[in-house]
């Protein structure tokens, strides 16, 4: 068993790469936890589908507001110049190309940049939510993800075999043992865990990873 | 000209079997639940409205507001992007037996369309959904060198809606983030019936503020300190009242 990060040390990896002032929309469940990392001094305006950007930390217990709800129906709070707006106006902010990062889950990630994140089959109920449209406009979309799934399967893959949420969208993976960029239909490694050789990453990524230049260790602090 | 209906069950009379109908929320902010319950306790007792086409982002959650429409069986369709939640069991279930027809579109595709409906564009294009499987026989183009795939407009015979205040000529604000797809429903219905927490004189809103013109409105009810859809479903309650 390869030790790795836990997710919110992907999600603390993931936030420093976000700018101070940077425009952010992050994916409802585990990319939320991105906005509890923040580097001392940043400050990054979070956007959430359903028309509220500028929020911040989740409210007391007892104290909701259940009409001031994020994209995940969790009751959040207001920063200073926060504001409201309708879903044409969100989602004009998110094709629009105004938004500087989405930070996406992912059931898979492909070498070119197709994502699966919103259906694992036909069986069940189909939800897809605001996923189709988060993966297109964003200056950046990134992806947080264990690196494989539970049962060891890679989800990082020459092609997606999954639904696809959208083609050619992803740039840069963060998971829980790399960071890898997307670059002309090629996995580029960029970080590893030192204790983690080249040769144990590739076998446990279901395409070619390419490097350029040596990676750099990936480090993180406890959390 | 004065658009203020004295009861919420006048309000949503004119809704007939077979309607389409946008009902505004996200979730439960912003969600109509008196005007649903209205809704619904017309069916008990007339046996209608049913067979209705209902549009909203979700799907209903627990026993109150749209599931407990889903729940009575007076929905044949829901178009809508994300018909889970918390306690989705009353559409699931209906679902999964074949019993309720779903449409599902993408977010922003959704509230794209209602707008478009709205604004009399019969069609735009979208890069949402391109190469995936809910973009399947919609027509695709390519500007500058990116594809974009064509959506067609959403109009509703009704939308039931939440705002805040709103005067007696139909303009309306909302609440925080239960404005959501109030103010898109409102321009693409035939008729809009809003549920306001505080009716107020024409005037009271400043022009500045008014957030959804009154053009866009016909029937105004007012429902002082309307209930929330989230505080319901945490108290197990149902609608109607599960009897003892």
């Amino acid at each position: 068993m390869t030790e790795k990060l836990s997710n919110a040390q992907i999600a603390w990896r993931a936030a420093q790469d976000i700018a101070d002032g940077a425009y952010v929309n992050l994916g409802i469940g585990f990319p939320e936890m991105v906005a509890k990392f923040q580097p001392p001094g940043r400050q990054a305006v979070f956007h959430t589908e359903n028309g509220v950007l500028g929020f911040g930390e989740a409210p007391a217990a007892g104290t909701e507001d259940w009409d001031l709800i994020n994209a995940g129906k969790k009751a959040i709070t207001l920063k200073p110049g926060a504001s409201f707006f309708h879903h044409a106006d969100s989602f004009a902010m998110v094709r629009g190309g105004h938004l500087d990062v989405a930070i996406l889950g992912a059931y898979q990630v492909a070498e070119t940049g197709d994502l699966a994140n919103w259906s694992t089959g036909p069986k069940g109920v189909p939800a897809v939510g605001g996923a189709m449209d988060l993966v297109h406009g964003a200056k950046r979309v990134a992806v947080i993800t264990d690196h494989v799934t539970k049962d060891g399967q890679p989800k990082l893959l020459e092609r997606c075999t999954l639904p696809l949420t959208g083609v050619g969208c992803v740039t840069r993976v963060y998971s829980s043992l790399a960071v890898i960029d997307i670059e002309q239909g090629r996995f580029v490694l960029r970080e590893k865990l030192a204790a983690l050789s080249f040769e144990t990453l590739q076998s446990l990524t279901g395409a070619r990873l390419n490097l350029d230049g040596a990676p750099a260790d990936l480090i993180v602090p406890e959390l | 000209m004065d658009k203020r209906i004295a009861s919420l069950r006048d309000a949503v009379a004119p809704i007939p079997d077979h309607a389409t109908v946008m009902i505004g929320g996200f979730g439960g902010s912003g969600a109509p639940i008196e005007l649903i319950h209205a809704l619904i306790g017309r069916f008990l007792e007339t046996g209608s409205p049913k067979a209705l086409t209902v549009i909203n982002n979700n799907a209903g959650n627990g026993h109150v507001g749209i599931a407990a429409l889903i729940e009575q069986g007076m929905v044949k369709k829901m178009i809508c992007s994300f018909p889970r939640s918390a306690d989705p069991v009353v559409f699931t279930t209906k679902y999964l037996a074949g019993e309720i027809e779903l449409e599902l579109v993408p977010q922003g595709t959704l509230a794209e369309r209602i707008r478009a409906g709205g604004a009399g564009i019969p069609a735009f294009y979208t890069p949402s959904s391109y190469g995936t499987d809910l973009a399947k026989g919609k027509p695709v183009a390519e500007f500058d060198g990116r594809s974009y795939v064509q959506e067609r407009w959403l109009k509703a015979d009704f939308a039931l809606l939440k705002a805040e205040l709103g005067d007696a000529v139909g303009n309306l604000t909302y609440r925080m983030a239960a404005r959501n797809f109030a103010p898109l429903m409102a321009m693409a219905a035939t008729e809009t019936i809003v549920q306001v927490s505080r009716a107020v004189a024409p005037g009271e809103i400043e022009p500045e503020s008014v957030v959804t013109p009154g053009i866009f409105v016909d029937r105004i009810v007012e429902v002082p300190a309307p209930q929330q859809e989230e505080a319901l479903n945490r108290a197990n309650a149902h609608y109607p009242e599960l009897r003892a």
